[in-house]
């Protein structure tokens, strides 16, 4: 059955984007409003992949994914992180700390199906 | 993007705004506060990257140079002063009229927010201009890569990948990628196994095989590292181009120079030393190069494999460019195929009683010839019997029709997927496949996808979609029909079976026996009836069709998240491979691909279970059928008796007989008349002695058992 994707981000539209486009797809979705968010919802019910900010209160994308691959039952999913253009050195950060991958803000809904595909299956 | 999406980004940003001035001032107080600093970053980065997303391109050019100046503070290249909030603050105001401007509002002043951020720039430390903002038309650089050209050349690429060890916590999956290659044309991939360590030293999360592709494919060498582009840096990636795809005279074989010399061999066969059969004999001894390479050490056999692999691809590759211009088809009868076929049968037959014949003669020559026939004719049933398959996507396209009328009728929004068109299947396989399928996508449509207003309801897409699929599992198709409507509601099944008498009400049953109560006859969960389905015939008489065709019929679901039917049918029907069993006197089949392994039946074993007929197998309980039983057979039991462990039904099933013959090809005779209600046997067929075998119909010979066994049967 349905896949279920995790969207952590601090904004609300961009959440409400991810999740809609994912839905239509076909996938399950769970909402994370920041980094800490995303962490206790993924231990209390592990996810299929994750798509993750990195700049958010509490905890940051880049402290997110270090977690989640230092030994949880998730630690082998796909992450998938959003950067700008202006974040190259936050890219390197994130692919350092385990991201599987990356979208490139702004995206659109086609792109983003595109590299969930690629990395989930 | 929807208005939707906009007006939550409005209400988003006003937020954002409010925040980012409330941050602003407390950091007027604490200009050093690096906390602060990061919060007054944050709100401004969602404002520019979400702007961007949902469209509001001038905000997020607008901001972009704000962050910048934010950024310079955060790394600490740059002071807080009472000047730069003022400005900023400025900055957040010109924001919001810029939102206001998208919603009808006044045109806010241009010249205005070109200030802010020239006074802003000046406060920058030795930065003469900062980069200019970006254009989010530019950035969906991989959307637009080079997407195959139709007409561009098909060209072979050699692709080693050869992932990092730690590839795995990065979250990939390479086999993925893999997939991706294969979606670009036709692929050949080795495994290059010789780093996987001894089990003791295996660590579960490294990867150590690394990949040898070989693709033919339209795209260009950029398409196929973009693939890779999440790990260009944890893997080493080599693309050769080793077929440009230009056709090619065929390369004519380096002729053997006749040497101006006589060869050894020549000179001793000349001689009458030697005859030419031992220079055959003694040539033909000659190891391969690749044998050689690898006896010697040099490579291992993953890598001979590879570049085996490679030969023959480009080969194949070679070969059907020049076979694509010449190529024909011929329109023939399909009874001329049948009678083909009919006559491929008596071949197998006939050939059955040679093999034979020539293992009791045991004359050298005539069981080398006999196997020679069989070989023969084992290839001639493959191509006759590929001759009659036909792709099922004909029968596909009618469905959509079916579905369009169907929705509309209903008054529903239906959309029908089918994915595998190209799958091929025995003509008269799809002929017969075709109503069973017409009634369970009518269920899907009719029962399965709820009107729009209750989709919407429950959050989903207003328009239902139903897919069909047909793909290829070893000597099955398997055809799934899913849909993402209502799905099946276990207890209202389970309430109606009661009702209905057809279970009693105490009964425990599982998911999967309830969903299968759907198939007896006279069952209908419909509330209303509509002229489409319903009636309460059909479900059953699905079940029947398929299991005539030696299919069998699953169904899998989820209330509120769709259903999935599954239908599991033989390639073909005229010719199986079946298991030569005999119990007593007499021989069975049992057709070889429900077979999944034969074990012992010992004294202690049948002491174990006392009396019941159930074996234990690796930890497994299967329950068995004695055939001497079920048939009244009557003689001598040996000691030992086989168990036959078969998976056509729900669970493993077991039958027991004495003794496993082996593998036989069997062309189905039907039973006549005379036999025609006779339930556990699909048919007959003559072995090579000319003797008849009965072949089994599992699935039947097993419900009937339950029958006889249980009253609380589901069937």
């Amino acid at each position: 059955m349905a896949k279920t994707i995790m969207t952590a981000d601090d904004s609300t539209s961009v959440r409400q984007m991810v999740s809609f486009t994912l839905r239509e797809a076909g996938y399950q979705v769970v909402e994370a409003v920041d980094g800490k968010d995303a962490l206790s919802k993924i231990k209390s019910s592990p996810v299929h992949m994750l798509i993750t900010d990195l700049n958010m209160p509490n905890l940051d994308g880049i402290g997110l994914i270090r977690s989640i691959r230092s030994g949880s039952s998730c630690k082998f999913i796909p992450i998938i992180m959003l950067t700008t253009e202006s974040q190259a050195e936050k890219k390197m950060a994130g692919k350092a700390a385990g991201a599987t991958g990356w979208i490139v803000k702004p995206f659109k809904p086609d792109q983003l199906l595109a590299v969930v595909k690629k990395v989930l299956g | 993007m929807t208005e939707n999406h906009r007006t939550t980004y409005k209400e988003e940003a006003t937020e954002l705004l409010a925040d980012l001035e409330a941050s602003l001032l407390e950091l007027e107080e604490n200009p050093e506060d690096t906390e602060i600093i990061g919060r007054v970053f944050r709100c401004l980065h969602t404002i520019k990257g979400s702007g961007a997303m949902f469209g509001f391109d001038d905000i997020a050019a607008f901001t972009h140079e704000v962050e910048t100046t934010f950024d310079l503070i955060r790394e600490g290249k740059m002071a807080v002063t009472g000047e730069l909030i003022g400005i900023t603050l400025s900055t957040c105001d010109h924001i919001r009229s810029l939102l206001e401007a998208s919603d009808g509002g006044p045109e806010p002043d241009k010249q205005h927010g070109d200030g802010l951020i020239a006074s802003l720039k000046k406060l920058m430390p030795g930065i003469p201009d900062s980069s200019p903002p970006e254009d989010p038309e530019q950035i969906d650089e991989t959307s637009n890569e080079d997407f195959a050209n139709p007409e561009a050349l098909e060209v072979t690429y050699r692709i080693r990948f050869r992932p990092e060890r730690h590839l795995l916590t990065t979250g990939f999956n390479p086999i993925l990628l893999l997939n991706e290659l294969r979606e670009f044309g036709p692929c050949k991939v080795v495994a290059l196994i010789k780093e996987i360590p001894p089990l003791d030293e295996i660590d579960p999360e490294e990867c150590y095989t690394y990949w040898d592709v070989i693709l033919t494919t339209a795209h260009g060498t950029n398409a196929i590292k973009d693939i890779f582009i999440f790990i260009e840096d944890v893997c080493e990636l080599t693309i050769d181009i080793i077929d440009d795809g230009e056709t090619t005279e065929e390369e004519e074989p380096p002729k053997i120079i006749p040497p101006n010399h006589k060869r050894l061999g020549e000179i001793l066969v000349e001689k009458g030393d030697l005859r030419p059969e031992h220079i055959n004999k003694a040539l033909s001894a000659q190891k391969p190069i690749g044998q050689l390479l690898m006896e010697a050490g040099v490579v291992d056999a993953g890598l001979i494999e590879s570049a085996c692999a490679e030969q023959a691809h480009i080969k194949e590759v070679r070969r059907s460019r020049q076979v694509n211009e010449t190529i024909s088809t011929v329109r023939v009868p399909a009874d001329r195929l049948d009678t083909l076929v009919n006559l491929v049968g008596e071949l197998v037959t006939v050939q059955a009683r040679l093999s034979q014949l020539a293992a009791l003669e045991n004359h050298s020559e005539i069981i080398s010839v006999a196997e020679e026939v069989e070989r023969l004719t084992e290839d001639l049933r493959d191509n006759v019997m590929n001759i009659r398959m036909v792709p099922i996507g004909t029968t596909f396209n009618k469905f959509k029709r079916l579905v369009r009328d169907l929705s509309a009728e209903l008054g529903k929004n239906v959309v029908l997927e089918t994915v595998g068109a190209e799958t091929e299947l025995d003509k008269t396989v799809i002929e017969r496949l075709n109503d069973p399928l017409i009634h369970l996508i009518r269920n899907s449509v009719d029962h399965g996808i709820e009107a729009p207003g209750a989709r919407e309801a429950v959050g989903k897409p207003p328009h239902g979609t139903v897919r069909i699929s047909a793909t290829h599992s070893g000597a099955f198709v398997l055809i799934q029909i899913t849909d993402d409507g209502a799905g099946l509601d276990k207890e209202a099944i389970r309430d109606k079976a009661v009702a209905k008498g057809l279970i009693s009400p105490d009964v425990e049953l599982s998911e999967k026996d309830i969903f299968s109560l759907i198939f007896t006859p006279g069952f209908s969960t419909a509330e209303k009836l509509t002229s489409i389905s319903g009636r309460g015939v059909g479900m059953d008489v699905v079940k029947r069709n398929i299991e005539a065709l030696r299919g069998s019929i699953e169904i899998e679901s989820r209330k509120g998240a769709g259903t999935l039917i599954t239908l599991k049918l033989p390639l073909t029907l005229a010719i199986i491979d079946g298991l030569l069993v005999k119990v007593g006197q007499g021989q069975f089949i049992i057709p070889l691909p429900i077979v999944q392994e034969c074990v012992e039946l010992t004294p202690v074993e049948k002491a174990r279970s006392n009396g019941r007929d159930l074996a234990y197998v690796r930890g497994d309980i299967v329950p068995y059928i004695r055939l001497r039983e079920r048939f009244l057979i009557n003689g001598q039991v040996p000691d030992i008796e086989q168990i036959i462990i078969t998976g056509a039904c729900a669970g493993k099933v077991g039958l027991v007989v004495d003794q496993v013959i082996g593998e036989r090809q069997t062309v189905i005779k039907n039973l006549g008349k005379l036999f025609q209600h006779v339930e556990d046997i699909s048919g007959a067929t003559i072995l090579g002695d000319g003797k008849v075998a009965l072949i089994l119909d599992v699935p039947k010979l097993v419900e009937a058992e339950i029958d006889v066994s249980q009253g609380t049967c589901i069937h």
